[in-house]
């Protein structure tokens, strides 16, 4: 944690409410996001109790298991799961946007370009908590290898088409959700927490229901005790007012209330699913609700200005899996080959390099941040003294002197970047300090003012002028290629067996776990 | 027969210290009469490990008092138990493991944690297992048991299953027994703790956190052997190795086949050790209290309603210092109260261990806020919401002190929209 958000958290704990981290939405937010809240049974990996889903805040769906032990049930509820999610997902498909991209031609082995589709809107999920995105990711591992009856008729429980398909879905907004900035799967909490400091630690800020409270108390309550309401009062029944945001149930709940339900649904009376369902709902509802309060209040910061460029990448992460489950692809593998999770590794170490440098090109106050950590200065210009460079032909290298209050830790020749009032971006290099002024760092323009002799207007600063050098690329890049995995070396386990040769799990003899 | 006893007879080995007639009067005392104690799992060794800082954690847990109780009758009831369901899967797992001799969990020891040279794997895996029995009366009796048991089977040279041994360790001055689900001693006199878990391992990778956990466990159980292991190696003269690799049995995939993982624990070992070494010793605690404190609850005939008031036992609480952090929260019962304290005394340490290190000297929010209001720099209007802290006691020159101004300037000029790259200001949160 920077000392800047220290500061704002105890500000928080000051003023008895969050304060602001950001100026600005840093995420993507859907115009029509679809709001996943499940819960999941204890003790039993991939056994779903419920789930609320839908993008109409007013008409959520239910669905419920009233045995989650029982895998027939377990399967009904994946099956209705997917009838109401696929159709979401699959609605951004058709519509698209041409795109130019470069490509190698496989005969000249030149670099040429072709138009591609580019889908022009994707899906978006939201789920309550970080355990919520890992649990996604499970839901779509224990669905995604399942058979149907038409691949192998001979399967004990064949899936419905739709069930392995959600699956494939689920692991690709799963695994997308851990590139830093991507925003097909995010978490309520972790949206909040990066906009807002909370007078809490970050492990309370876990809490959906705490957190909300300290960010939008309700009138005449502080943050503190708004938070420690909503964690920890109980009912006269033992149970907490405000149930926690899942996937995991609480204890309480499970003894007190689900317990004698599900005995009473084992024991075949009557009403009993329906008192299964009810009481699920009561624990999902109010998560339900906290999850769209969340987005209201996101909704009224302005979305930063690179957000739309991270959401292209999220299209053509989009696009790129339709044209995958199109073209009949087999299921993700379970384990990544070599040069898959290298890549992987590499695309999310560029996307965070990126993502932090466009949320501080944003955001003033997240430049505040590496302002203060030395990466980045702002300052005044005192003067402006032309030079060139040497050689034939000479072209114009600006000497501008600025006088600061920042410390960056700046090295002689060091570059610099700035962002120009067109989005393109200035780099510099740093020339030394003024002669008996430690305060006052020398620029040396490199780039950004054209091909000319003299440098285009307006490239470079004029004195009285406030500018912000970085010491972090703007646009940074991933490293050098990887080979195909078809052709990954020995020493990294060779090529990849066939995807299409992962089997299904296993059927184990009991009925009820 | 007890197993202090028989330490003490050994005399490289440091006896297992029953605490003496005073210390054991005092204890006592500090639970109320006719409370027992009491016991100490591993789960609540290894989050006493994970804070060695706190008195009260060590005094509360040395006297056996019920933490979940007293919580209760502060006014600050713990959140956490177990759910029904994941007792009865746990269970049922671990059953289902252990059935048949064990058959099942010998198979996966030997596939994962092949013995070595000295192990005659082929000719000891037909081998039949002994499963010695270890029943008997009390804590100290059971104690014994296995440590006559692990004394057996070393001595015979095959393979045995210890089903639930109980194991005697000392903490902080006073003894407390844990429990392993397991333990296998090898042919070649090695020991390993095995642990049986409900949460799955998918695609061969279990939950990090969920493994962390069990490897700190499994860390105060080896610990735990490791003092039956000197004994024993002092009485048969054979070498005794408590193995640093445990074997972690988990569901596999989404089914209830078990499948098993060995997990190097000698990171949790070290740090365990060192910290269960720097616990404060309970007589110290205990002789630092003022007379006549007691956190007993004076419970009602009912056995569960406390007649002492809040307020009484408060004060007994806050008679010994308490070390409070986030990370208290999922590991004691009475993290609630002492947070709520926390934030009453405006600790930095309740928003999270981590902000001491560049805080410097300052202790507490109010602390913090006054120095980065101060001058120099751009006012702070912005960050300082409640003005008016009295100026820091601490000097301008306090490196802290300048970097925290630094950064409420800069927040402040950043919030002001003075930046030419600002977007628009953002509304209040929550104002609408």
């Amino acid at each position: 944690m920077s000392l800047i958000e220290t500061l704002a958290r105890m500000e928080a704990v000051a003023a008895g409410r969050a304060r602001p981290l950001t100026t600005v939405r840093h995420r993507h937010l859907s115009e029509r996001p679809l709001v996943l809240v499940p819960l999941t049974t204890s003790g039993e990996a991939g056994a779903p109790l419920g789930a609320l889903v839908g993008t109409d805040r007013e008409k959520p769906l239910l669905l419920a298991v009233p045995q989650p032990r029982d895998r027939d049930l377990r399967f009904a509820f994946l099956a209705e799961l997917a009838e109401a999610v696929l159709p979401y997902l699959d609605g951004f498909a058709d519509g698209i946007e041409w795109e130019e991209r470069q490509e190698t031609d496989p005969e000249t082995g030149k670099k040429v370009p072709v138009q591609v589709e580019l889908c022009a809107d994707a899906p978006q999920l939201i789920v309550p908590s970080t355990p919520g995105v890992g649990y996604v990711r499970l839901l779509g591992r224990s669905m995604r290898f399942r058979r149907t009856a038409e691949q192998d008729p001979q399967a004990p429980y064949p899936a419905p088409p739709q069930v392995p398909l959600l699956g494939r879905w689920f692991t690709h907004v799963g695994e997308r959700a851990r590139v830093p900035g991507a925003s097909l799967l995010l978490p309520m909490t972790g949206l909040l927490t990066r906009h807002w400091a909370t007078g809490q630690s970050m492990l309370e800020d876990q809490h959906l229901g705490a957190l909300l409270v300290w960010i939008d108390p309700p009138p005449g309550t502080s943050g503190r005790a708004a938070a420690e309401y909503a964690e920890s009062a109980r009912d006269a029944d033992g149970q907490l007012r405000c149930p926690p945001a899942g996937p995991a149930t609480d204890p309480a709940f499970d003894n007190r209330l689900l317990a004698p339900a599900m005995a009473r649904y084992d024991a075949g009376l009557p009403g009993a699913e329906d008192g299964v369902r009810d009481l699920v709902e009561s624990l999902l509802r109010p998560t339900w609700d906290a999850v769209w309060h969340g987005i209201d209040l996101l909704r009224a910061l302005p979305a930063g200005a690179h957000v739309a460029d991270r959401w292209k990448r999220d299209r053509w992460s989009y696009t790129a899996h339709r044209d995958r489950v199109r073209a009949g692809e087999p299921p993700q593998p379970r384990r990544d080959d070599a040069v898959t999770a290298a890549r992987k590794l590499s695309a999310r170490e560029s996307a965070q390099a990126q993502l932090d440098a466009q949320e501080a090109l944003d955001d003033p106050l997240v430049m505040a941040g590496r302002r203060l950590a030395g990466a980045a200065f702002q300052g005044t210009v005192t003067a402006v003294e032309p030079a060139f460079s040497e050689g034939r032909r000479p072209m114009p290298r600006p000497l501008v002197t600025l006088r600061t209050a920042d410390r960056p830790q700046l090295s002689e020749g060091g570059k610099l970047y700035r962002s120009l009032a067109d989005g393109k971006t200035q780099t510099a290099e740093f020339a030394g300090f003024a002669p008996d002024e430690p305060d006052a760092p020398v620029v040396r323009l490199t780039g950004g003012m054209g091909r000319g002799r003299e440098p285009a207007p307006g490239s470079v600063p004029e004195p009285d002028d406030t500018v912000c050098w970085t010491l972090f690329e703007h646009a940074p890049r991933g490293g050098p290629a990887l080979p195909d995995p078809q052709d990954t070396p020995w020493t990294h386990g060779g090529p990849p067996p066939d995807p299409a040769a992962e089997s299904p799990d296993p059927v184990t003899a009991e009925d009820l776990l | 027969m007890n197993v202090s006893r028989e330490s003490g007879s050994a005399a490289a080995v440091p006896p297992a210290e029953q605490p003496t007639p005073g210390l054991r009067q005092r204890l006592t005392e500090l639970r109320g009469p006719g409370v027992r104690p009491r016991a100490l799992d591993a789960r609540a060794l290894a989050a006493l490990a994970a804070n060695p800082g706190c008195r009260r954690r060590a005094l509360l847990d040395g006297a056996g008092v019920d933490k979940a109780a007293l919580a209760q009758a502060l006014g600050s009831p713990a959140a956490y138990g177990r759910s029904q369901f994941a007792i009865v899967r746990g269970n049922a797992f671990e059953a289902r493991v252990k059935a048949d001799g064990g058959a099942e969990l010998m198979r996966l020891l030997r596939e994962r944690l092949r013995p070595g040279a000295a192990g005659p794997q082929e000719a000891a895996g037909d081998a039949e297992t002994a499963v010695p029995d270890l029943s008997a009366a009390g804590p100290e009796g059971r104690a014994a048991r296995t440590a006559l048991a692990l004394r057996a089977a070393t001595e015979a040279g095959g393979w045995s299953l210890l089903d639930h041994p109980l194991l005697a360790v000392e903490v902080a001055g006073s003894p407390a027994y844990v429990e392993p689900d397991a333990v296998v001693v090898h042919p070649d006199g090695g020991w390993t703790v095995v642990e049986i878990k409900s949460f799955p391992m998918i695609d061969g990778a279990a939950d990090a956190a969920k493994v962390g956990a069990a490897a700190r466990q499994a860390a105060v159980y080896v610990l735990a052997l490791e003092r039956v292991a000197r004994q024993v190696a002092a009485r048969t003269g054979r070498e005794v190795r408590v193995r640093d690799r445990v074997l972690l049995v988990c569901p596999k995939d989404f089914s209830n086949l078990p499948t098993a993982a060995a997990v190097d624990i000698r990171r949790q070992l070290s740090a365990t050790r060192r910290q269960l070494a720097r616990l404060t010793r309970v007589e110290e605690i205990a002789a630092a209290l003022p007379p006549g404190t007691t956190f007993d609850l004076r419970l009602a005939d009912d056995g569960t309603t406390a007649t002492r008031p809040a307020g009484e036992l408060a004060t007994a609480v806050a008679a010994v210092d308490a070390d409070y952090a986030p990370e208290c929260l999922a590991a004691c019962e009475l993290a609630f109260h002492c947070r709520g304290r926390s934030r009453e005394d405006g600790a930095v340490a309740a928003l999270g261990r981590g902000l001491r290190g560049e805080l410097g000297g300052l202790r507490t929010i109010g602390e913090v806020l006054a120095a980065a209001a101060g001058p120099p720099g751009p006012p702070a209007q912005g960050s300082a919401p409640c003005g008016g802290y009295p100026d820091s006691p601490d000097s301008p020159d306090d490196p802290a002190v300048t970097a925290l101004r630094r950064a409420a300037a800069l927040r402040a000029e950043a919030l002001a929209g003075a930046a030419p790259v600002a977007g628009r200001r953002p509304e209040e949160p929550g104002c609408h």
